[in-house]
């Protein structure tokens, strides 16, 4: 049989695009965040907070990514950024060649700071690069210790780890010192943030370093 | 999952590197699949032969080549494999590590049946 070598990644396409997009970002001062966690962590409400903190001072803009409905771009409006919302219709994970499509309808040259909130998921958006500056991972004191240990990859990919709703620490059985070292483990790299996107606590110095990273 | 797209990419590239002549004579295609890569190699493999069955590719199918997690640790030297994969050196406990495979997901070659 003839052999023909190919060498090519399956998501070479996406990867194409995903650079395309990193172009327009640097073009026009935008520092972009591909927000990922599992469904209800906190991701919109983490949006909510930060927006509220940056409010007046950085010019926000969002992409919502869902399953179904426009519930969170519906929510983030409310705080009067622009917000575009991505429905997947069952995809799992946003692909950089939506998220391109998305930004015809925001304008970055107005932008410092985009936000990218993913599907909900743990696993897949960890392969698909969006041309974001970097992972924002965010796991919930409810989700238990071990998860960077079954999700390693979305940990290895990410450059942040905000460890949200430690207001609920008290009533859950959640190891915080062992959630650290499982990710630090998998990731040394990691930085690592714990908040409360209820009470506030730890919302400032996550955005803090956000801001020093713009 | 989203298995059912990668096998749809990995057609596409097919197509892109075989003339129209040589594409029902595609008898394997062979992917690396990395052990941290995401991927369900039962999946991906399902996924492909149902949606080439009846098409150019029927006779094609799909040979999976699994690549192990191997980190390399700059401090210590040591060349590991953790089931887990970590950064982290599992001997000297070092953070100056790097990657040497384990995450790949690539298209390698394809056989042509020949005349
Ligand atoms: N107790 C507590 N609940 C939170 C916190 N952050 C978010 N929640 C709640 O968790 C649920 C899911 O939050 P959401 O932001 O929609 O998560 P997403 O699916 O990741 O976008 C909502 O009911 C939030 O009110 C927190 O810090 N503490
Ligand atoms: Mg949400
Ligand atoms: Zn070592």
């Amino acid at each position: 049989m003839e052999i023909i070598k190919i060498e090519r990644k399956v998501l070479a396409k996406n990867d194409a695009i995903a650079s395309e997009i990193r172009g327009k970002f640097e073009e026009n001062g935008v520092f972009a965040i591909n927000m990922v966690s599992s469904p209800g962590s906190g991701k919109t409400s983490l949006v909510e907070k930060i927006i509220e903190y940056f409010s007046g001072r950085v010019n926000i803009s969002v992409i919502e990514g869902d399953v179904q409905t426009d519930l969170d771009a519906q929510r983030v409006s409310a705080y009067n950024v622009p917000v575009v919302q991505i429905i997947t219709n069952g995809g799992c994970h946003l692909e950089a060649n939506l998220v391109n499509d998305s930004l015809k309808n925001l304008d970055l040259v107005q932008t410092d700071l985009l936000i990218i909130e993913n599907v909900g998921n743990l696993v897949c958006p960890a392969g698909y690069d969006l041309g974001e500056d970097m992972k924002v991972v965010v796991i919930s004191v409810t989700e238990g210790d071990d998860k960077p240990l079954k999700y390693p990859k979305m940990f290895i990919n990410s450059k942040v780890l905000v460890i949200n709703k430690i207001d609920l620490l008290p009533y859950v059985n959640c190891n915080i010192e062992q959630l650290k070292q499982n990710a630090l483990k998998i990731n040394p790299a990691l930085q690592v943030f714990e908040v409360s996107c209820t009470s506030g606590e730890g919302v400032g110095k996550f955005c803090d370093f956000l801001e020093s990273s713009i | 999952m989203h298995e059912l797209s990668l096998a749809q990419n990995i057609i596409e590239t097919v197509k892109q590197n075989v003339t129209a002549d040589e594409l029902t004579k595609v008898r394997e295609v062979i992917v690396e699949v990395g052990a941290f890569s995401g991927v369900v190699a039962d999946s991906l493999k399902f996924s492909f032969e149902a949606i080439t069955s009846g098409t150019e590719l029927n006779d094609a199918v799909m040979t999976i080549v699994d690549i192990p997690f191997c980190l390399k640790c700059n401090d210590c030297g040591n060349e590991t494999s953790t089931e887990i994969p970590m950064l982290l050196c599992s001997i000297c406990g070092s953070s100056n590590t790097q990657i040497l495979s384990g995450d790949e997901l690539r298209v390698k070659e394809l056989k042509i049946a020949e005349e």
